[in-house]
């Protein structure tokens, strides 16, 4: 049944991988691309990048980060049950040269969303390194995968418990310098794909970072997915999400992500059964 | 059958009958705000019709309703008549009753209007509507109907394509709607707000066009979900795209990335298809502050403003034009207006200012001034230097147009465009085989009757394509 979920693993705290039977999305998905999700009926849309795919079961994989509302009801959702509405694929493909030495920079459920990219590196014949950062050793996800399809993955850990004990970007300055790569990828939290973006301005890299915006319809209808790149304003859902990371004004995203905090916070306690006193009838 | 009584005399002379309204006062909800006539306005106003022996009004009319004959079923007060008679051309006389702009169509044209106020067709045509929704259940009885002919793929479900799938189906085409949202009906769903267009009334005109055997696929975007090509590979034997016009403009001004401003696409479809105004309830905010500034002068403009309105924000619109040149229906300008919008013309905001927090507090605007007509004969307006003057706003919401969604396009370059809009002949069709296109993503911003006046010629020019001999294709074996 298209849009069921045939396969779901807790990959670490919080963060779930859901298999979905989706045909078409899978036959047609780059890396680099995501989809529009409803998780049931009353949902928000959501975007998740698209992780993995499989011909023989005709599905899409996606990794989920319970953070808020939306996320905590796909991430709810069950083996057998299905998500009211699935879009895709969407954006742009990430840009895959060949023959270049390339790092990968990824923090949290961004390393997910790093795996087909990484793997696009490679296939494409670049040499790859793979650079994720994570709270702690429990939180690290998909490091075989990355291994498997993409090269050697360095560690960095909030806490030390494994690999390099700070962040990604400290880590990354720690293993190199300007002139060691001819192109990058970053994918994370803003602030982490910020300092990325800060650390390598110098460094004769060419650097994309994979925005997320909050997105309303993902299909460029809307532009509440905006974003500034060096002079100009383009829609993350339709030219993005990938960008130059040298151009994009990061502060100004993590402002924009961070304007509906309140209503966050009260969508969810509405969720969880707290009524606020805000009921209208 | 006891013999009907005879037929009163026509009254052209009874004064046109306005429309009841909800008390301004109590327009702080989502509710219609144009009520429909009762029945007893319905008979003078039908009266009013003169019965022409040529009647200007259907030729006017984009879609060619038979306006003479329903108006007289309603005179003989058979409101199901009427609604049939209507039928015969459009399914949507709900949605038309309610949207279309009837003064620049048939109302325009009415003889009646040359010496009094011209008959209020749109209102008759609404009252017949919603008359029939007491029989909606009779009229989407059963199982939906299989329908046998070829296979027809209509791009988008905006009034466009609604009205090709009503036109294609009837002449038994195998029809399937494409649609990139999770809900149908375009612009009518998540751009005109409820308090316009009621969704039930929306989703029961679909309901019908489903009834009839018409097949809806949402969550689909032709172009990224499959091409045109695949769909003709899938077995699809001619394309219909009506994409419609939702990529809005930006005022690219400084400050317009501060959080609370929105383009009125953004501020529609959190409130008309997110259901924002049930914020917690429904999971999608909205930010509307204390103050409310809406740029613009069309019907985008007008709803953004009355949803503001609504959520209890003193609200202006800021025109750079003046109040003859707003764009907007006249009945919407009028509501906006009892509802307590505020109106600015001749003015354009330059910048955007905010709080530390990246919120916005306050527009800078300038005052402009009508220069000379252009070609097009519009006066243009222009800035009057050092005019400047800032105003404060917690919301801002650009309703500066709309012009065709790139996506399709970008992956399509086979497909002649010009600025963005589809280029098509007078048949509807685009520069690749078999594809047909119109509405908004042909004329850029139009109106919903357009729209449907196009996509009747798409159906019809399908039908010509698919089926050389004319004829409905009722052979199952075809
Ligand atoms: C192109 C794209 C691809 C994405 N891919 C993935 C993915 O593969 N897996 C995944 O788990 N998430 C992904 N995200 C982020 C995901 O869409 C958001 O976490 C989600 O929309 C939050 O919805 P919510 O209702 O659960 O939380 P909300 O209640 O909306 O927000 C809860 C918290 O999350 C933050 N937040 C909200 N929106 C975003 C956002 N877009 N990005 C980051 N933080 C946000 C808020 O500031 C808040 O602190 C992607 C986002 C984009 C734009
Ligand atoms: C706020 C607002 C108020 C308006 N009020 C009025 C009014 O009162 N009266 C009036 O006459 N006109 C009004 N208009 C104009 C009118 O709504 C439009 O002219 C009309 O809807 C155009 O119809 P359409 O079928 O061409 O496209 P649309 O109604 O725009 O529908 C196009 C549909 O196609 C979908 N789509 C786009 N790309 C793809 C793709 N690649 N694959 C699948 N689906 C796709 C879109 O999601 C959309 O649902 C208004 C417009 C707006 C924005
Ligand atoms: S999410 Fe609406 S335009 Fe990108």
């Amino acid at each position: 049944m298209i849009n069921q979920i045939i396969d779901r693993r807790e990959l670490a705290p919080a963060v779930t991988l859901l298999e979905v039977v989706a045909p078409r999305i899978q036959r047609r998905w780059k890396a680099g691309q995501f989809v529009i999700v409803r998780p049931t009926d009353h949902s928000e849309r959501i975007p998740l990048t698209i992780m993995d795919s499989s011909p023989e079961r005709q599905s899409i994989s996606m990794v989920v980060q319970a953070v808020g509302k939306t996320t905590q009801e796909t991430v709810a959702l069950q083996c057998g049950e299905a998500f009211a509405d699935l879009a895709g694929p969407l954006g742009e493909p990430a840009t895959i040269p060949a023959g270049k030495r390339v790092v990968c920079l990824a923090g949290g459920v961004g390393v997910a969303e790093l795996l087909p990219v990484a793997r696009a590196y490679r296939d494409a014949g670049n040499q790859v390194i793979v650079l994720c950062g994570a709270r702690s050793n429990e939180y690290r996800i998909l490091d075989t995968e990355l291994r498997a399809g993409a090269g050697p993955v360095h560690w960095a850990t909030d806490d030390g418990s494994f690999g390099f004990h700070g962040n990604v970007v400290a880590l990354l300055k720690t293993l190199a310098g300007p002139g060691a790569f001819d192109e990058g990828h970053v994918i994370g939290p803003i602030p982490m794909m910020k300092a990325a973006a800060d650390a390598t301005r110098d460094w004769h890299l060419k650097l994309y970072a994979s925005l997320n915006p909050v997105m309303i319809d993902g299909t460029g209808m809307c532009g509440g997915c905006r974003v500034t790149v060096g002079d100009s304003v383009k829609f993350a859902c339709v030219d993005g999400p990938e960008f130059d990371a040298h151009r994009v004004d990061f502060d100004e995203l993590a402002r924009r992500n961070g304007a509906y905090r309140t209503h966050e916070r009260l969508a969810l306690e509405h969720g969880n059964g707290c009524r606020i006193g805000l009921d209208v009838r | 059958m006891k013999p009907s009584p005879p037929r009163p005399k026509p009254d052209p002379k009874a004064p046109r009958q306005p429309l009841p309204l909800l008390d301004p006062a109590l327009r702080h909800t989502p509710a219609e705000v144009a009520l429909g006539f009762t029945g007893e306005q319905a008979k003078i106003e039908a009266l009013r019709c003169l019965q022409c022996q040529k009647p200007t009004c259907i030729d006017a009319c984009p879609l060619n309703i038979d306006i003479k004959r329903f108006i007289l079923r309603m005179v003989d007060g058979d409101y199901a008549g009427a609604h049939e008679v209507i039928s015969e051309q459009s399914p949507f006389p709900g949605v038309c009753g309610r949207v279309c702009q009837h003064e620049l169509f048939c109302e325009e044209a009415c003889i009646v209007g040359r010496r009094w106020d011209p008959v209020a067709i749109g209102a008759l045509e609404r009252f017949a509507a919603d008359h029939a929704r007491l029989r909606m259940q009779e009229l989407v009885k059963g199982e939906p109907r299989k329908p046998t002919g070829p296979k027809v793929a209509l791009v988008g479900s905006g009034p466009a394509s609604l009205i090709a799938a009503y036109d294609l189906v009837r002449l038994n085409y195998r029809v399937t709607i494409f649609e990139a949202l999770h809900r149908l009906g375009g612009v009518l769903a998540y751009g005109i707000p409820n308090f316009r267009l009621p969704r039930e009334i929306l989703h029961e005109e679909i309901a019908r066009l489903q009834n009839l055997g018409v097949e809806f696929v949402t969550s689909f975007i032709v172009g990224k979900s499959a091409t045109i090509e695949e769909l003709f590979e899938e077995g699809y034997e001619a394309v219909f795209l009506g994409t419609g016009a939702g990529l809005p403009y930006l005022m690219e001004i400084p400050g317009e990335n501060l959080a609370g401003v929105y383009t009125a696409n953004e501020f529609l479809t959190r409130l008309n298809l997110m259901e924002a105004y049930r914020f917690p309830e429904r999971p999608t905010p909205v930010h509307v502050g204390k103050r409310t500034v809406v740029v613009g002068g069309g019907n985008s403009a007008m709803d953004a403003a009355r949803w503001a309105r609504r959520l209890g924000s003193e609200t202006t619109i800021l025109y750079r034009r003046g109040r003859a040149e707003l764009k907007a229906r006249i009945e919407e300008i009028k509501h906006a207006e009892e509802e307590g919008v505020r109106f600015e013309f001749l003015a354009a905001p330059v910048a955007l200012y905010g709080d530390p927090h990246g919120f916005v507090t306050a527009m800078e605007c300038i005052r402009m001034e009508l220069g000379e007509p252009d070609e097009s004969g519009r006066r243009s307006p222009a800035p009057i230097p050092g005019s400047e003057y800032r105003i404060p706003a917690e919301t801002v919401v650009a309703a500066i147009g709309q012009a065709p969604n790139p996506t399709l396009q970008r992956v399509t370059p086979q497909l002649h465009t010009r600025r963005g809009k589809i280029v098509i002949d007078e048949a509807g069709r685009t520069s690749m085989n078999l594809v047909f296109a119109g509405g908004d993503v042909v004329r850029g911003g139009s109106t919903v009757i357009l729209a449907m006046k196009d996509g009747r010629a798409a159906a019809a020019a399908i039908h010509r394509a698919l089926s050389p001999n004319g004829g409905n294709h009722d052979q199952p074996d075809h």
